[in-house]
């Protein structure tokens, strides 16, 4: 596969074991930029080991991967540094339960980036403003909703300016009334031009976001195309089947 | 002079209380003085033991369960007699005051590492990773991130052990340390009458009171707003 041009996200051929355990086999994917690509398949099939793998929160077996044109798995590559371009939200959220909405997003921007106490504050403000929480930054996760938390963690993540984020299951453990707030603030995300990867069953949010879908099953890409051609008009015997699971119910 | 009588003057002998009085304040400045000692480093050196651990150096681990599980096992009693009565074989003299605070140290170290280590380890995999995939280090996601929630998480059993291992400064009497124990055992031997037990009592009170209400409003105070 060439490589694809204005491509941000660059992995090829990327095997994950664990012990004996053969996550990933081999897995090339290849994100444009301001691309929003959906990571679909069935629980155990590598799909969150591969995006933690893209900010090397899991250190692939094998393979390469560049992001805005850094080697990853270089070891010269500061990889503190690398990961300020790579914007990650996770399913539980992981706000740090000792610090404000603010603080949790200023931590990063004064210690990673340097910044003085107040134009961290005054840039964590803005990125809680982007998801349209201004009003809670004083307070603490355990006062926020599930969604407002998951907010703040984008927030979070966007507040170091990102060239990508990464999403992994971002509303799985919400409450159905509160997975719309999320979905807003990820498609304004994607309004403003970011490019994303996300790990999620959010269909409706696939079929009207997404430019491309990848279908992944036991640690390899089955298959992938535009939403239409994924959910309406799958090629694959198993993208079939799952498909057919997801939207029965 | 009936039992009563016998009673408050066995116990509560104002005579006897007045006499000895000074003694027992002289030993509770120098408890509070051992406690503290006790405290700061044995708090101190357990943090940095955990602190260690963290680091995750097999060798280095293997080193500080194994000092960990000794001073845990051993009866602090058995540690002060160690240090009093048989570093002086090995050339080394320690003071009463000394040897107890050793000892009672090490001990308090080896509970405190314990306690922290489950507080660090019971921090989610999830703030680690958070805090990595925004780019902050090893030692800035440790000490900003995580140790934070541990210690927070840790407060009540590590106040119950501190008072519990600090009540152990009534052992350094047994080195001749003039503590408030050692100073009312002094008083009932040279005035042949408990009383100074009583004011010994009442100045662990005194001191220990405070202490654990103390603890009570430090684990209130660091609990998370929900």
């Amino acid at each position: 596969m060439p490589a694809q041009r204005g491509a941000i996200v660059e992995a090829r051929g990327i095997h994950k074991h664990f012990g004996g355990l053969h996550v990933l086999k081999g897995v090339d994917l290849a994100v444009r930029e301001r691309e929003l690509v959906f990571v679909i398949g069935p629980s155990g099939s590598g799909k969150s080991t591969l995006l933690r793998c893209l900010n090397r929160l899991e250190e692939p077996s094998d393979g390469s991967i560049t992001v805005d044109g850094i080697d990853m798995l270089d070891r010269r590559t500061d990889i503190n540094k690398a990961r300020q371009r790579i914007g990650m939200v996770f399913q539980s959220f992981n706000l740090y339960p000792h610090m404000t909405a603010l603080g949790n997003v200023a931590l990063a921007l004064r210690r990673v980036q340097g910044m003085s106490r107040a134009a961290a504050e005054a840039k964590a403000r803005q990125a809680l403003e982007r998801v349209h929480l201004a009003d809670r930054s004083g307070h603490y996760p355990g006062q926020l909703s599930g969604g407002q938390q998951q907010r703040v963690a984008i927030a979070r993540a966007i507040a170091l300016e990102p060239r990508v984020m990464l999403f992994d299951e971002p509303t799985s453990a919400l409450d159905p009334e509160l997975v719309g707030g999320v979905l807003a603030a990820m498609r304004e995300l994607r309004e403003s031009g970011m490019t994303m990867v996300v790990v999620s069953h959010e269909m409706g949010f696939a079929r009207a976001a997404a430019d491309r879908v990848v279908f992944m099953d036991g640690g390899r890409i089955v298959e992938e195309g535009p939403p239409e051609a994924i959910f309406g008009n799958p090629q694959q015997e198993r993208t079939r089947a799952f498909i057919g699971q997801i939207t029965r119910h | 002079m009936s039992n009563w009588d016998r009673f408050l003057d066995s116990f509560f002998n104002a005579r006897v209380a007045a006499e000895y009085l000074p003694k027992i304040i002289e030993g509770f400045w120098l408890t509070i003085l051992l406690a503290a000692c006790i405290i700061l480093a044995g708090v101190a050196a357990g943090l940095a033991l955990a602190v260690l651990r963290s680091l995750g150096i097999r060798v280095l681990n293997w080193a500080i369960i194994f000092v960990v599980d000794l001073f845990r096992a051993l009866p602090p009693l058995v540690i002060i007699a160690l240090l009093y009565f048989g570093l002086p074989a090995a050339g080394l003299s320690l003071s009463g005051f000394a040897a107890a605070w050793l000892a009672l140290s090490l001990v308090l170290m080896a509970f405190t590492e314990e306690i922290f280590w489950a507080g660090i380890t019971a921090v989610p995999k999830g703030q680690w990773e958070a805090a990595r995939s925004t780019g902050l280090g090893f030692l800035d996601t440790f000490t900003l991130v995580v140790l934070p929630q541990a210690v927070r998480m840790v407060i009540p059993p590590l106040t119950n052990r501190t008072i519990a291992i600090t009540k152990g400064t009534a052992l350094a009497s047994v080195v001749a340390v003039q503590e408030i124990l050692g100073a009312a055992q002094a008083g009932v031997s040279f005035s042949f009458n408990p009383t100074p037990l009583t004011l010994g009592a009442v100045a662990y009170l005194v001191l220990f009171l405070p202490v654990v209400i103390l603890g009570r409003w430090v684990e209130t105070r660091f609990a998370w707003k929900r």
